[in-house]
């Protein structure tokens, strides 16, 4: 808490006496804990962590593909194991968290028309959500029917 | 006996405190009266010495927003009503420095609209006798809802990240920008981007969205600096990709 003291120099002693003087409220680390927005917005951008931990794990997987068959079986080996499994299911829900959190906020971002019309926010997510299922099955079809 | 309801009001007055501290009022509960009802009967009958910014008490001029009970929000367009059983905590808007009691220094905010060059440019500028520059009502629609803001700052006072930094110039200064940049006649793009494209502007945003849910006006800043982002991105995209063309 403090004050500041940056304005009125005037040497006029009728203003000196009477100068204003601010007062500037500080902001503390903990300012998002007050309010229910801000804890939401919080946790969203927090999640964003886990979306790089996944990255992560893809990263180290093309690693173990470069290295050969070997470091891959370790990798796959490590990935069975109860505490991989356990972390992935974590990681993926945040990431299923902030996937629907950033398709919810899409319409903010995209003011689209159809002639003079402006599509509602609705059918944007709608849309979002749609194309996010289709392109999820394409991948896990792609990947299961081996 | 009439109902009455507790406010209180945060006080700090220059001269002698350091601090500021809430100082309680007991009111009359009148089905009509919104804060700012409270406010005047508290100057005019309990306490001459409180206060704070008004004017045209009908949602118009942007001078009364205040925090009530944490929020931001026009305590002309508040009613006692609404923040009942009370007591109604009323303080200055969160963020701004406090000057006295409730009023907050603009100084920041007036200069930050002044950043974003809210005027129509053009590259040239038609000589008078070529008549006006004419738009089509679907033109103006593209920018009407920006053009609506009152300057309340309410926005600002819902802001996390204009509290944190303060060089960020804030959605309403955005959302002014945009109302210039959606305009037809205006050619002044590239001049804003200059100012919102670098330090402490658009990119600045974490979208905490706040600000377009306590804008009484529809405005919608948050919508108008995501698309600024949108648009932003694309430009920079085209220049990196086309460096030699005009964007
Ligand atoms: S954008 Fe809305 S909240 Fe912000 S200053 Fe304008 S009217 Fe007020
Ligand atoms: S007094 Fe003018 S907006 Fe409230």
């Amino acid at each position: 808490m403090a004050k500041t003291d940056d304005i009125n120099t005037s040497t006029n002693p009728r203003y000196q006496r009477y100068r204003p003087e601010r007062y500037s409220p500080r902001m503390s680390i903990f300012w998002w804990v007050h309010k229910k927005p801000f804890v939401k917005f919080i946790v969203r951008e927090l999640t964003s962590l886990f979306v790089a931990a996944y990255a992560v794990l893809l990263i180290f997987q093309v690693r173990a593909l470069s290295q050969g068959a070997e470091a891959w079986e370790a990798l796959v080996a490590w990935f069975s194991t109860p505490f991989s499994i356990g972390l992935h299911v974590i990681i993926f829900l945040f990431v299923v968290f902030h996937a629907i959190t950033w398709f919810n906020l899409a319409p903010t971002a995209m003011v689209l028309r159809i002639g003079k019309k402006r599509i509602p926010g609705g059918v944007i997510i709608t849309i979002n959500f749609l194309m996010w299922i289709a392109l999820s099955l394409a991948i896990a079809t792609l990947i299961l029917a081996r | 006996m009439e109902t009455t309801i507790t406010l209180e009001v945060q006080r700090y007055l220059p001269e002698k405190d350091t601090e500021p501290y809430f100082q309680e009022y007991k009111v009359p509960l009148r089905k009509k009266w919104v804060v700012l009802d409270a406010l005047n009967y508290i100057k005019d009958n309990i306490d001459g010495t409180l206060s704070y910014r008004w004017s045209c008490r009908m949602g118009v001029c942007g001078s009364c927003g205040m925090m009530v009970n944490d929020k931001p929000v026009l305590t002309c367009a508040t009613f006692l009503e609404e923040c009942l059983p009370g007591p109604i905590r009323v303080a200055p808007l969160s963020y701004f420095d406090v000057i006295r009691d409730l009023v907050v220094n603009t100084d920041g905010f007036m200069d930050k609209l002044k950043r974003v060059k809210p005027w129509l440019i053009t590259d040239q500028v038609k000589p008078v006798p070529e008549g006006e520059y004419r738009q089509t009502p679907e033109q103006k629609a593209e920018y009407d809802q920006y053009s609506m803001c009152i300057n309340c700052m309410l926005c600002y006072a819902a802001c996390p990240v204009a509290g944190l930094e303060p060089e960020f110039v804030g959605p309403a200064a955005i959302a002014l920008a945009q109302r210039y940049n959606y305009d037809s006649r205006d050619e002044g793009r590239k001049q804003r981007n200059e100012e919102l494209l670098g330090e402490g502007g658009i990119y600045s945003c974490t979208l905490v969205g706040e600000c377009s849910e306590v804008c009484p006006k529809a405005v919608d800043p948050a919508g108008a600096i995501q698309r600024y982002k949108v648009s932003g991105a694309a430009e920079w995209w085209k220049s990196v990709v086309v460096p030699w063309g005009d964007t």
